[in-house]
Formats: C-alpha cells, sequence, structure tokens
C-alpha cells in the first residue's frame, strides 16, 4: 500500500513535521511490529500513520505531547485494521477502570529464575500477552513514557493506566514462571506427538 | 504488616510515579527489608530485560527512504519557476526589510509571549498541572535528564517566600523545554527555560505585561538559554524569583 502526501503548500511547517516525526520512524516502527506481529502489516500501519499525522499536523496543538500524539494515532490506526479489530476482539471486557490494584505477588526464588531465561523466552512471553497488556507494558517499559503519556496515548485515565500495567506485568511474570513454561512446553510435546502419530497413520 | 502497605505500589514506586515524600519512605523501608529489597531486585531485573528485549524490531532502509519522501517538502522546482519565485522573494523581502522589519519581528516575539502565557495558564487549570511533583530541585532537575536536549540549575529557596512545585516537559513552537511552577504567597509562577536557538523569534531581555492579560513576565537569555518567568505574582516577587534563577544559572 502506498499513501500519496500532498506536500503543496507551507514548507516550514512541513519542515517541522519530518523534523519532529522522523525521530522518532524507528520506536513507532518497533511498536507497530510487536503490535501486528507481522513486517508487512508494520510498514503499512507506519506509512498510514505518519500520512496521518502529516494531513493532520496543522491541528496539532502546540504545548501538546507530539510523542504521545504520534503513538494515538498509530494505535488508533491499528485498532481500526482487520488485525486490531480482530486482536481487541480477544480481549475479555472486564472492569478495569473501577479496579483497584491488588497487592503485588511476592515473587519467590523460583520466579526470579525469569533472569537466566533467555531473551528469546522473554519476546515470545511479550508476543502472548494479549495486545492491551502488550502495548502497555512497552509504552512503559521500552519507550519510558510516564504514566501521564501513556494515559495520553492510549485515551484512558492514569487509574486505568496503572491497574492495566499492573496486570500486564503480573500476566507477563506468570508466563515467565518456570512451571509455566513447562506446562507449555508438554502441551507442544502433546501435540507434537499427537501429530506424528495421526502423520503415521 | 509494613510490606503489605507498600505491596499494591511496588511497580508505581519503581516507575518513579509516587510522590516524592513517599518515594523516601520507600527507599528507607527497602534498606531495612531484605524480603521487600529481593522482591525489588527483581522486579528491576525484569523491568531491564523487557525493555532490552522489547526493542526487537528495526525498518528497513528502504523503507525509512520510502516514508521519508512522501513527509519531506519537494524542495525541487524547475529551473524557470525557481528564478521567478527567487525574484519576487527578493522584491517582496526588501520592500518588507524597508517598511515593516521592525514590525514583523515584534509580532514574532508577541506570539511568543503569547503563547507562553497561554501555557502558563492552561497548565494551572489542568488537573495534574506538574509531571514530577517535589519541592526538592535535586529531585526536579534530575527528572528532565533525557527528556530535554539541555541542562539547567535551580536556586536553592531556603529562607525565601518561595517554594517550588514541580515541573513538567513543555513545548513552544515545537521546541521542547521545561516548565517549572513556584509557588508564592498563594500566586503561581512558571518558569520556562527553552534553547534560545531553537525559538522561532528573536527575543531581548525585557520586563512586560503580554499583551492586555493582567500578569508580570520576564525573559532573558544566559547561557543560550532562554528563560521566561510569569506569574499573576507582584512584579517584584517576579523580579526576585528572577535573580534566584539568575544566581543559580
Amino acid at each position: 500500500m502506498f499513501y500519496y502526501v500532498d506536500v503543496s503548500g507551507a514548507n516550514r511547517q512541513l519542515d517541522s513535521f519530518e523534523e519532529l516525526a522522523m525521530p522518532l520512524f524507528d520506536p513507532l516502527y518497533n511498536f507497530a511490529h510487536w503490535l501486528t506481529q507481522n513486517r508487512e502489516e508494520a510498514e503499512d500501519l507506519v506509512q498510514e500513520t505518519f500520512a496521518k499525522a502529516l494531513k493532520g499536523f496543522s491541528s496539532f496543538q502546540l504545548g501538546t505531547n507530539f510523542r504521545a500524539w504520534m503513538y494515538r494515532i498509530l494505535r488508533n490506526t491499528f485498532l481500526t485494521s482487520r488485525t486490531g479489530l480482530k486482536a481487541t476482539m480477544t480481549v475479555p471486557l472486564e472492569g478495569e477502570e473501577e479496579e483497584r490494584l491488588e497487592p503485588a505477588e511476592r515473587d519467590t526464588p523460583e520466579t526470579i529464575l525469569f533472569a537466566r531465561s533467555s531473551h528469546e523466552t522473554l519476546q515470545k512471553a511479550i508476543d502472548e500477552l494479549p495486545v492491551h497488556f502488550r502495548e502497555i507494558l512497552l509504552l512503559c517499559e521500552v519507550e519510558e513514557m510516564s504514566y501521564q503519556e501513556i494515559s495520553e496515548t492510549l485515551s484512558v485515565p492514569i487509574g486505568t493506566v496503572m491497574s492495566r500495567l499492573s496486570r500486564a506485568r503480573q500476566s507477563l511474570r506468570n508466563r515467565l514462571r518456570p512451571d509455566f513454561q513447562a506446562a507449555g512446553t508438554r502441551a507442544i510435546a502433546k501435540r507434537t506427538d499427537v501429530k506424528g502419530t495421526d502423520h503415521g497413520l | 504488616m509494613v510490606c503489605e502497605s507498600w505491596n499494591t505500589k511496588f511497580d508505581t514506586y519503581l516507575d518513579g510515579e509516587v510522590p516524592q515524600e513517599e518515594m523516601r519512605s520507600f527507599h528507607a523501608h527497602l534498606h531495612n527489608c531484605p524480603s521487600c529489597a529481593s522482591d525489588a531486585l527483581s522486579r528491576v531485573q525484569l523491568k531491564r530485560a523487557i525493555q532490552v528485549a522489547g526493542k526487537r524490531f528495526s525498518p528497513s532502509t528502504s523503507f525509512r527512504q520510502r516514508v521519508q519522501n512522501t513527509i519531506a517538502p519537494k524542495r525541487r522546482r524547475s529551473s524557470r519557476l525557481t528564478w521567478a519565485f527567487a525574484a519576487a522573494a527578493v522584491a517582496i523581502l526588501v520592500v518588507a526589510t524597508l517598511s515593516s522589519g521592525y514590525l514583523g519581528n515584534r509580532s514574532g516575539r508577541d506570539q511568543v509571549f503569547s503563547e507562553i502565557a497561554d501555557l502558563h495558564v492552561a497548565t494551572l487549570a489542568s488537573s495534574s498541572p506538574v509531571d514530577v511533583i517535589s519541592t526538592d530541585r535535586h529531585t526536579v532537575k534530575p527528572w528532565f535528564q533525557g527528556r530535554i536536549p539541555f541542562a539547567f540549575n535551580l536556586p536553592e529557596l531556603q529562607n525565601t517566600d518561595f517554594s517550588l512545585m514541580g515541573g513538567r516537559m513543555t513545548y513552544l513552537e515545537q521546541a521542547p523545554g521545561a516548565h517549572l511552577i513556584y509557588d508564592v504567597r498563594k500566586h503561581h509562577i512558571s518558569v520556562f527555560v527553552f534553547q534560545e536557538r531553537s525559538l522561532p523569534a528573536k527575543l531581548s531581555d525585557s520586563s512586560l505585561k503580554p499583551g492586555k492579560l493582567s500578569f508580570n513576565m520576564e525573559t532573558w537569555n544566559q547561557g543560550g538559554l532562554r528563560y521566561f518567568v510569569i506569574g499573576d505574582a507582584s512584579a517584584a516577587d517576579i523580579n526576585r524569583l528572577v535573580n534566584l534563577l539568575k544566581g543559580a544559572a
């Protein structure tokens, strides 16, 4: 997909957009790829985001957060895409807005083992998170956004940012527990056995 | 029981999002509680691991170029058109310089002052006017590290009527800067700091009342940084804060 952008008009403004937006190109692409889990879709998403942002740049309010604005456009574009709609359809409808933060579960020495687990295991665990957990975790930990910025990006109150982030972390910790991984490995092995049997037949 | 009271705030604390006083108490608790310290350590390890693992995908050079081409202004025109535009531009420039150069510069300057006044009012009207809430300059100043492309100093306020409320990032004509809020006798004063070269208009050091608003404002350049101090406090108070800032810079 290719988006033509009409760049006739005020060059100063366009220079400003390019200067502001291009430093965000790599992190936006990384975020888009995590959301879509597909290179081509990530490229389409980033390209559409830049096209929309350029078109709406005149309405961008000075004094507000440009980074949060760009991420919001990307996320909203993703949510209306086919992959985004499919991903959000699997999100359980939970009353997280009213939810209080639960006491953090104590990490036992076993759960601390994640430090020894491989880079790929962690990436796989993040990949498997529901999209609303994955995105908030990445915005907080990778993009190092403040709760205020995340709140602006996701268009949710700060209380929701805190509770969702807490549950995203808990979900990730659960996925990194050795027993969880062992169960996953056993399940895969079992499926492989079944497949092997079917194939044999 | 003490540990349980911190339980819900572990991650918020590690994200640097709890108020400064709580931060200190939490920090003190970690020093005395091996169990919580161990828990905090594992969470920090997980945060770092996610940060590294999360930077996973990079765009190709060709894709970057393709997008950049779509957003870059078209700078090439036919030579004939270029000459025509250039001639027209020179003519306009000469006339503009001769007749209204001064007015043009003043207009740019007034626009900057109006935006500063707008930022001050909009921030104070916000439900969360500051992103880093602290009266401690040694907390507020480091908070800006990595958020703005320059560093600045803040004055010691002991034995003065001023108190620091906190700070936030701000933008003026797309230039990132620091916005600090001070309090003096229940009046809030905003201090803005930007890089001089990033501002669109050439400004001189001055005291003034921007537009028809009843604010006092002072602005000056120091060490390549442009400072604006604005508020509804008296001109004398504004001036005292300006002197404190100048002394610290």
